[in-house]
């Protein structure tokens, strides 16, 4: 057990609160740095879609996780994302200013979203999102003559600064360097008060209201940020997957992007990331799976479905705190061994009180 | 006008099934405060197992059509005790997430059964093909329904009736209202609000196998039908979440306006004219027609 004692008040800000932190978290970004010199392609591939769909969860846990609004349109600024990219990429912007704009309309376009999100709250804010989500769905679908419709959109070459993105090895660092780049900027916002701000608004409205906090201006800044952020994912999902069309970004997206908060622990940077590898593993032993389960149950169009509806059932009966809250107990399981008792991350149950008067 | 007028009937008919969905997740949403986003798999499930209770069993309609609904009962209640039971207490997105499981649960799960499967099925029904003349002489001049739609609206009112009656009239249904109103205090007063909550995730299941039953002879059976119950939320939240007669209200208001869009606006506006609905009504008046006053107690 690591006892920290703090002397001064920077320590509680700092990014890596003591050595061992900063020597793991070095040893993984090397781990990272040379997995594609060891790993296969398809592998590295893979690799690159988990660290996107981190983008994407990370953009979505700053609005979910730590903000406490619901959405349930978050494939729309994924969508948003990715078009604006593959549109300014065919018009031959370069790549730096491409993703600034894609990140900046997606972003613009979490404001508008955030807009109702001032009016209503929860279930409400849901369906608000929600209905957005279709609506962009359709409209990227109707406006053939930026998006090309249901018939998709191709995407050229990646190209960034002079240098061809040509291999799956470099596509991978580009994105990774992007991972790292959101990382850092969610744990730098998260310690501003702008952060502590939206963890305020979670954890109480009104008293995060009573203490002085502009909740508009809070809850419209988490949409953007958040959209922003998936907007860069929606980017990166554009050069990877190099055709788009609207049926890359329905509801089930969306939903799958809040799977993957719930599965990896809702609340922490560490649960997206999580969820994300999870995800794609998930997919992979699914496929690997099919090939030598017998043909019956193998073949089946619903198997994938179904595991997806067991594992987050399991997650949200039995685990709650996702894959993180896993790690954490089992953490604190070795630190305090053998002190560690059972109720120690019980929640507390609360009898419903109902939001409405009457 | 006699065109309008036939839009109108087969929106209501459209309308009828939004709200009966929308019902279901009022019923839920109403006693224990949280959105069952597998309604519309609940529904899915009623239809196919009308398609067994009429193909494979060789009952008649009706009788399938009443045994779906008890077979549907029984499977809210035992959904809610094994699945939602355990998360009395926890905050409302965590039963949502739960709910969005069961969703891709069943979804994927009746795909495996032999008879069901993947497939498109066909749900015989005796009114198949029956066509009502309303006004004008014979079949010409006026206004045609079909009486899918027909059964549709009656079954529905019909529904809704009994619904009235029970929350009014009976024991148990005044039980339900206190339970919707204040768990902590229908506890005290001797409710047991836990098999209450139960009763009411059979109810609302009931309603929506109901909802799919009917809808079974326009869009056939398959296991994506369930999809439709992602138009039901703006039908619930126009009419208010909490109320039940607006649930049917905000049902029938969606459906005769995706139809009339269908015909008078460009393509593509009758699948979003649902949700420009619901985004109109959260920015004008987001309690909805007939909504509670909503406001947090500290």
């Amino acid at each position: 057990m690591r006892f920290l004692f703090k002397t001064d008040y920077r320590q509680d800000l700092r990014l890596f609160k003591h050595g061992g932190q900063v020597f793991w978290y070095g040893a993984l970004l090397l781990a990272l740095m040379v997995a594609p010199w060891l790993l296969p392609d398809y592998w590295v591939s893979q690799l690159i879609f988990v660290c996107i769909y981190s983008i994407a969860g990370i953009g979505l846990m700053v609005l979910v996780g730590f903000t406490g609004q619901v959405s349930l349109g978050h494939a729309a600024f994924l969508a948003m994302g990715a078009y604006t990219e593959a549109y300014l990429q065919q018009h031959g912007w370069p790549f730096a200013l491409s993703i600034t704009f894609s990140a900046l309309v997606a972003g613009l376009t979490g404001i508008i979203v955030g807009l109702p999100a001032l009016r209503v709250k929860g279930m409400y804010l849901a369906i608000a999102t929600l209905a957005f989500g279709f609506i962009v769905e359709e409209g990227l679908a109707r406006a053939d003559s930026v998006t090309g419709g249901n018939a998709g959109k191709m995407l050229g070459p990646l190209e960034v600064f002079g240098l061809p993105i040509d291999s799956d090895q470099r596509f991978y660092y580009l994105v990774l360097f992007f991972l790292v780049l959101v990382v850092l900027g969610v744990m730098n916002l998260l310690r501003s008060p702008t952060g502590r701000a939206f963890v305020a608004i979670r954890d109480s409205e009104i008293s995060a209201q009573s203490m002085g906090i502009n909740l508009a201006r809070y809850k419209t800044t988490a949409f953007a940020l958040s959209a922003a952020i998936a907007g860069i994912a929606g980017a990166f999902y554009a050069h990877k997957i190099r055709f788009l069309s609207p049926d890359q970004f329905t509801f089930l997206q969306s939903i799958e992007l809040l799977m993957i908060l719930v599965i990896g622990g809702v609340g922490s940077i560490y649960g997206a990331i999580f969820g994300a590898a999870f995800w794609i593993v998930v997919q992979q032993l699914i496929v690997l799976a099919k090939d030598w389960l017998p043909p019956a149950i193998g073949q089946q169009t619903g198997l994938q479905p179904t595991i997806f509806g067991l594992i987050l059932v399991g997650f949200v009966l039995f685990e709650p705190m996702g894959l993180y809250g896993r790690w954490l107990k089992i953490r604190t399981f070795f630190q305090l061994f053998p002190f560690y008792r059972k109720g120690m991350f019980r929640r507390q149950k609360s009898y419903m009180k109902s939001e409405r008067l009457k | 006008m006699l065109q309008f007028l036939q839009l109108v009937a087969s929106g209501i008919a459209q309308g009828c099934i939004y709200g009966l969905i929308a019902l279901g997740f009022v019923l839920i949403y109403k006693a224990t405060e949280t959105i069952n986003f597998a309604q519309g798999d609940l529904m899915m499930l009623g239809g196919f197992l009308g398609l067994t209770g009429t193909l494979a069993m060789g009952l008649p309609f009706w009788a399938a059509f009443f045994a779906a609904l008890v077979v549907m009962l029984f499977f809210g209640m035992a959904l809610e005790r094994v699945v939602l039971r355990p998360l009395l207490g926890h905050p409302a997105f965590t039963v949502v997430m739960v709910t969005i499981g069961v969703g891709y649960l069943a979804r994927g799960l009746v795909t495996m059964i032999p008879e069901w499967g993947t497939d498109t099925h066909v749900l015989p029904v005796p009114y198949k093909d029956q066509i009502v003349s309303v006004g004008g002489n014979g079949t010409e001049g006026g206004l045609i329904l079909s009486m899918e739609h027909i059964v549709i609206i009656v079954v529905t009112a019909l529904l809704i009736l009994a619904l009235y009656l029970l929350f009014k009239h009976t024991k148990i249904g005044i039980a339900m209202q206190a339970t919707s109103q204040n768990q902590l205090a229908a506890f005290y007063m001797g409710i047991p609000v836990r098999r209450i909550n139960m009763l009411v995730w059979g109810i609302s299941a009931a309603v929506s196998a109901c909802a799919g039953l009917l809808l079974a002879p326009i869009t056939f059976v398959h296991a994506n039908m369930g999809f439709i119950g992602l138009k039901a939320f703006p039908a619930a939240v126009v009419g208010g979440f909490g109320s039940i007669p607006g649930a049917l209200v905000g049902g029938l208001i969606i459906g005769v306006v995706e139809t009339l869009a269908g015909f008078y606006l460009p393509e593509g506006f009758k699948d979003i004219a649902a949700y420009i609905v619901v985004l109109v009504m959260l920015a004008v008046k987001p309690n909805g027609l007939f909504g509670e006053k909503l406001a947090k107690r500290v």
